[in-house]
């Protein structure tokens, strides 16, 4: 009742209102529809370009095996993708194609947990010590240039073809990586946060818990990113070169297809690296849109 | 009312032996600056950005500086925020604990706006439990309780201003700076945030040091206005504003006091020209 206001209250009422009003107008709506067509085109959307993708590989693979190049179709050595397929569905009948994917899947674990975490520790140390950076920060970048591939004669000479051999390789390949990403977002940690985180009291170890490693793990991500992808480059790689024995892998299947001019049966085991790969991507890719929404650094188009 | 106490630690406890300096006495100076200089760089390129500038701010007042730029409103804040040493003179808060807001609301944009206050908690050793409580009655007195979850881009930037408020509040500070808060906000909008600020300071009885270079704004918040020269930073004038009962920004004694202060700064301004 405005009669029985005091005009203090009737003025901080007015005012609370009048704020409440203001923030409701500048948000505007802020509602998702989460109605069934509004999600199915959502679906579709997503869906589309991957049909899209494997319509045009299927397409491509048909044209090449219809042109008979070097008369290889003729003489059996290309197959369609019809057959093609059918070889894919005929190995994953078989349980030597998934001890493969087992294994190969795990070295990727381990090898990769492994740059991880020598990475990680490196980029902190490094980021924290400025005189370090200076002398190691050129070595660092310089080991990211060299392809890792031209590790493994050094690391079958130290390692001899085990497996040893082929995690030293990709922890090289992916750790510098790695530690660059986790550089790169401390020196991106915006100066203004850290007056505020100053000013807040946040020291030491708290400083660096509560805002720098929050603040640069958009670019860890991307460091960790790109660190699989050479790590899974240089798995391919050394389980190519690295043969070891009475160790089944994808890259010991892709051998066995060239050692028999198996060119469908390579083209399955390519198939399989090839998802292990997408799915993989797919996640970090997942993984940094839902970083970067909550940080508000997608556009309206990128959100939805 | 709850939300108006302020959290202070267990006689004893580890966060008070952690983390307090014996409480002021009253009636002091809250803030004593004498003759603080700053220099940038050496030699003959050397800058003076402030000038052996004296300014004492009383227990409960609210001051505001102005100045055209350039004259180390800035540095001034950072000095006394203890961000930034000064080459020569002194900074005195007696034991004072000194929260500061700038311009932008330097939100950390991976929180939610109560976890942004909770973190400034959390670095006074508040103990979890009270963390939330607290954050939450010091946002619902910025009016944002209903957007606590909200993350800093999903809110308004008057709203982020006032979260920011809500956790330089939680800092539990006696002087507040402000480097021109509300600098970056449209009018009316300022206007509101104005009533609000007044409001918080008196309840809490804190002493502020507010930078602006809108001299209505300074009119209109401040018990006292100071008016810096530039290039150095130096003293030249102060206002004392009576308080008279309510102001707004469109009152007549603001708009005097104003045109007031204006005239002095092109004063100022013409003597660089």
């Amino acid at each position: 009742m405005a009669s029985t206001q005091t005009p203090a209250s009737a003025d901080a009422a007015s005012q609370n209102s009048a704020i409440a009003g203001l923030d409701s107008l500048e948000l505007g709506d802020l509602t998702k529809s989460r109605e069934p067509a509004r999600i199915a085109r959502k679906v579709w959307s997503a869906t589309w370009p991957k049909l899209l993708a494997i319509g045009l590989v299927l397409g491509a693979w048909q044209l090449f095996y219809l042109s008979n190049f070097h008369g290889d179709t003729d003489s059996g050595l290309v197959n369609g993708p019809g057959a093609g397929l059918a070889n894919l569905w005929d190995q994953a009948q078989h349980v030597q194609l998934w001890q493969a994917i087992g294994n190969t899947v795990r070295t990727a674990v381990i090898g990769y947990l492994l740059a991880m975490l020598i990475g990680s520790i490196l980029g902190a140390v490094v980021s924290r010590i400025p005189p370090l950076r200076a002398a190691t920060g050129s070595i660092i970048s310089g080991l990211q240039t060299m392809p890792s591939i031209a590790w493994f004669p050094f690391a079958i000479i130290l390692f001899g073809t085990t497996q040893s051999a082929i995690l030293f390789v990709m922890v090289l390949g992916a750790a510098p990586s790695i530690a660059n990403g986790l550089i790169t977002g401390v020196d991106y940690t915006p100066p203004l946060l850290l007056r505020a985180g100053r000013t807040m009291g946040l020291r030491g170890i708290s400083l660096y818990r509560h805002l720098i490693l929050p603040a640069s793990l958009p670019a860890y991500l991307a460091g960790l990113k790109q660190g699989w992808a050479f790590a899974w480059r240089s798995l391919m790689a050394g389980q190519l070169l690295v043969i070891i024995v009475g160790n089944l892998s994808l890259g010991v299947l892709l051998n066995n297809a060239q050692d028999n001019q198996d060119l469908t049966g390579a083209i399955s085991i390519m198939i399989v690296i090839l998802v292990i790969g997408i799915v993989v991507d797919a996640i970090f890719s997942k993984t940094d849109l839902v970083v970067r929404r909550r940080r508000g650094l997608l556009t309206e188009a990128q959100s939805t | 009312m709850n939300v108006l106490q302020r959290y202070r630690p267990e006689p004893g406890s580890a966060a008070e032996l952690n983390g307090r300096r014996p409480r002021p006495a009253a009636g002091e100076a809250a803030v004593r600056l004498t003759d603080i200089t700053k220099v940038y760089g050496r030699g003959p390129a050397a800058v003076h950005a402030i000038d052996r500038l004296s300014l004492t701010v009383d227990e409960g007042e609210f001051v505001c500086i102005v100045g055209a730029s350039g004259c180390g409103k800035s540095t001034l804040l950072s000095i006394v925020a203890g961000l930034d040493t000064p080459t020569a003179g002194q900074v005195e808060t007696a034991g004072r604990r000194v929260a500061i807001m700038f311009q932008e609301p330097a939100l950390f944009p991976w929180l939610t706006a109560r976890r942004n206050v909770e973190l400034a908690l959390r670095a006074l050793r508040v103990p979890r439990e009270e963390r939330k409580r607290r954050a939450l009655e010091l946002l619902d007195s910025v009016h944002l309780a209903d957007f606590a979850d909200k993350r800093p881009h999903e809110l308004s930037g008057g709203m982020r201003q006032r979260a920011a408020l809500a956790r330089a509040l939680a800092q539990d500070a006696d002087v507040l700076l402000m480097d021109e808060p509300f600098g970056a906000l449209d009018a009316m909008t300022r206007d509101l945030l104005h009533d609000e600020l007044e409001r918080i300071c008196s309840e809490r009885s804190l002493s502020v040091l507010f930078v602006t270079h809108n001299v209505r704004e300074a009119a209109r918040l401040g018990d006292r206005v100071v008016l810096l020269s530039s290039r150095p930073g130096r003293v030249i004038e102060q206002y004392d504003v009576p308080r008279t009962g309510p102001r707004r920004i469109d009152s007549a004694s603001v708009a005097t006091l104003a045109s007031q202060i204006t005239d002095r700064l092109r004063e100022e301004m013409r003597r660089h020209g």
